[in-house]
């Protein structure tokens, strides 16, 4: 059963990550503690090499920090590499992922790759096709559900894209640079998805992004360098 | 949701050449199977169609199956005389390749103990046994000799009066079945000039023998042809087959026959085993090698396409640990692409063998059994050859989506 309380998406306590050590130690991440409550949307800015996937990998429970904890709905699932959750289980309960490249399975149609996300979580047969048809309808890329990826724009992948992340419920939604592949105008719309569907299903949404055009898209806004995470405030540009 | 399914649709072309590659590896593995079963049945056929209680042959040897055979076909006339025998038969078999019709053939000629035994016990297919003493051949399809045709083999020529199905010799050449003594014409063919020098040959050595001091007459019978004189022309058959009435017991009647200094005895089940573990047990062992390292070619060649059927499919492993799915499904996936993989190779491999193997020099015998082996061994392949991929499949973090 999924955790509903009003606690923070995801929550971290001075994280760190440490590759290597003694003279090949490279700190990518430093104390970095963040927030983000339910419904809201938030973008993570940083140069390349700044440790944003590193973060995102930790927040997403896929490469545990060296130190420092994790909470997610309010609950300690990580302290430093230890765990104490099901990870895969919470990965498939309560996190939604979507990446640069859309990362549809090639040998599935638009609603299979929904579907496999459902199946995951244990939701088959009829609810399942109705929920993954809705998700796929209300991202306006029903017609194309039998479509295989190949078939599809690079708009429409990431739309289905983003229809997976969304199949089961997600507390909290993660995207890695999810506008990188497409055009400014494609990529604003995306970022305006993002947010409507934050808003609309109380879900955490933290982008890490480097496109600065549509910052004025989201609630609030990070920056990290060098490992180290700070609150930003940017001037948004809009298109 | 079926993944695998769906990824080998995916990829069907490249899935189907591998397919029929492996199912070709299995069909080899299937007929060596084959080849041997069609040895060894090939091997005791005569014998057991024979069906001899007992086999005499030449004394401290195998017997005509395993080693040159010869003695006196007047042991036929001793072996009458023992105690619970129903009936002695001579037999004689040799091979010879002769050109015929602008083809080289070779026959297993088979001496048929004539007027006793006429071939009633052949699989005849087209045509009858043997109906007079001389010139008469039933030959095996295998030969491709027909009905009628007629073959000449030394001074004489014979005609094939009757074909049989499957009548093969241990060395895979198709059997003829001559009259014992058409048989003996046949192995003993010599020129003029050579009948000439053996028989003056012959009456110098009769010169020099006790024989011929109590019995004057032989010296001059020894110019006469060999079948005439037996007390010194050369030994004939390769061996006598007796049977026993009923309710005989073969050992007692071994042990008698053991008495005579000339002979050696073997019952029907000795003959079987001594040809099962003399030239087909090194047949045997030789396909059997040859098969196992077939199998293990197969379970390797299969391990590395699951491996990198598998490495193809990285990403979305990745992609589905990352979303939370758990080992079993992508361990399934593996699993289940590797099995249809091993199925759909056997049945190429039967399908394909099936209408194959009739086309082979030699018998290739596909019996039920081998085929429920084969399947399991197939089975096995898939699990092990699965491990390298599963292995694989199990070491991809979830990390690698987003790298």
């Amino acid at each position: 059963m999924k955790n509903r309380t009003h606690a923070p998406a995801i929550e971290t306590v001075a994280i760190s990550k440490i590759y290597g050590s003694g003279n090949t130690e490279v700190v990518a991440l430093r104390d970095a503690s963040m927030k983000i409550e339910r419904g809201e949307v938030v973008a993570l800015l940083g140069p390349s090499g700044s440790g944003k996937s590193t973060l995102l990998s930790a927040i997403g429970l896929i490469n545990p920090p060296t130190k420092g904890q994790i909470k997610i709905d309010g609950k300690v699932v990580m302290d430093g590499p230890k765990s104490f959750v099901d990870l895969q289980r919470y990965r498939r309960e309560r996190l939604g992922f979507i990446f640069q490249k859309s990362n549809l399975i090639p040998f599935l149609s638009a609603l299979e790759n929904v579907l496999i996300s459902l199946s995951i979580s244990g939701v088959e047969g009829r609810p399942a096709k109705r929920r993954a048809m809705e998700l796929l309808d209300s991202l306006g890329v029903a017609d194309r559900a039998k479509n295989l990826p190949a078939a599809l724009s690079g708009g429409q992948q990431q739309r289905v894209a983003v229809a997976r992340a969304l199949a089961n419920k997600p507390s909290l939604l993660l995207a890695d640079e999810p506008t990188a592949a497409l055009d400014s105008k494609l990529g604003r719309q995306v970022m305006e998805l993002f947010r409507e569907i934050g808003h609309e299903n109380q879900a955490g949404v933290l982008v890490v992004t480097h496109d600065q055009r549509a910052l004025d898209v989201f609630d609030r806004t990070m920056y990290l360098e060098d490992g180290v995470l700070a609150e930003h405030e940017v001037s948004p540009k809009t298109n | 949701m079926n993944l695998a399914i769906r990824d080998v649709r995916h990829n069907l072309g490249r899935f189907a050449l591998t397919a029929v590659g492996l199912g070709l590896l299995l069909m080899i593995v299937m007929g060596m199977g084959g080849i041997y079963k069609g040895i060894e049945e090939d091997a005791v056929l005569l014998i057991d169609e024979l069906d001899a209680d007992i086999w005499i042959v030449q004394n401290e040897t195998r017997g005509p199956f395993a080693e040159l055979s010869r003695l006196a076909s007047s042991v036929e006339d001793r072996a009458w005389t023992v105690p619970g025998v129903s009936n002695a038969r001579r037999f004689i078999t040799h091979t010879v390749q002769r050109e015929h019709q602008g083809r080289s053939i070779r026959i297993s000629i088979v001496g048929l103990s004539w007027p006793g035994d006429q071939g009633h016990w052949l699989p005849i297919i087209s045509g009858r046994t043997l109906s007079q003493g001389h010139f008469e051949m039933v030959a095996d399809q295998t030969l491709g000799l027909a009905v009628g045709e007629r073959v000449t083999l030394g001074k004489d020529s014979y005609r094939v009066v009757g074909v049989t199905q499957n009548m093969i010799s241990s060395g895979g050449d198709g059997l003829a079945f001559l009259t014992v003594s058409d048989a003996l014409a046949v192995q003993f063919d010599s020129t003029g000039e050579a009948t000439r020098l053996e028989r003056a040959a012959r009456q110098g050595r009769a010169e020099h023998t006790d024989l011929v001091q109590s019995q004057p007459g032989m010296l001059e019978r020894a110019s006469l042809p060999a079948g005439m004189i037996p007390a010194l022309g050369s030994s004939t058959v390769s061996a006598i087959m007796v049977n026993l009435k009923p309710g005989v017991d073969p050992a007692r009647v071994q042990s008698v026959m053991e008495g005579w200094a000339d002979v050696t005895v073997y019952t029907a089940e000795d003959q079987r085993q001594l040809l099962l573990q003399g030239p087909v047990d090194r047949a045997r062992r030789q396909i059997g090698l040859f098969r196992v390292l077939l199998v293990a070619i197969s379970a390797i060649i299969m391990s590395l396409i699951l491996y990198t059927m598998t490495l193809d499919k990285v990403h979305d492993i990745a992609l589905l640990k990352l979303m939370g799915a758990k080992d079993r499904v992508v361990i399934g996936l593996v699993l289940q692409e590797a099995f249809l993989l091993g199925g759909i190779a056997y049945g190429i491999a039967y399908l394909i063998g099936e209408r194959l193997f009739p086309f082979f020099p030699r018998r290739v015998i596909v019996t039920t059994d081998m085929l429920i082996w084969l399947a399991f061994a197939v089975a096995v392949i898939c699990v092990v050859g699965s491990l390298l991929g599963i292995r694989k499949a199990m070491s991809v973090s979830p990390n690698e989506v987003l790298s």
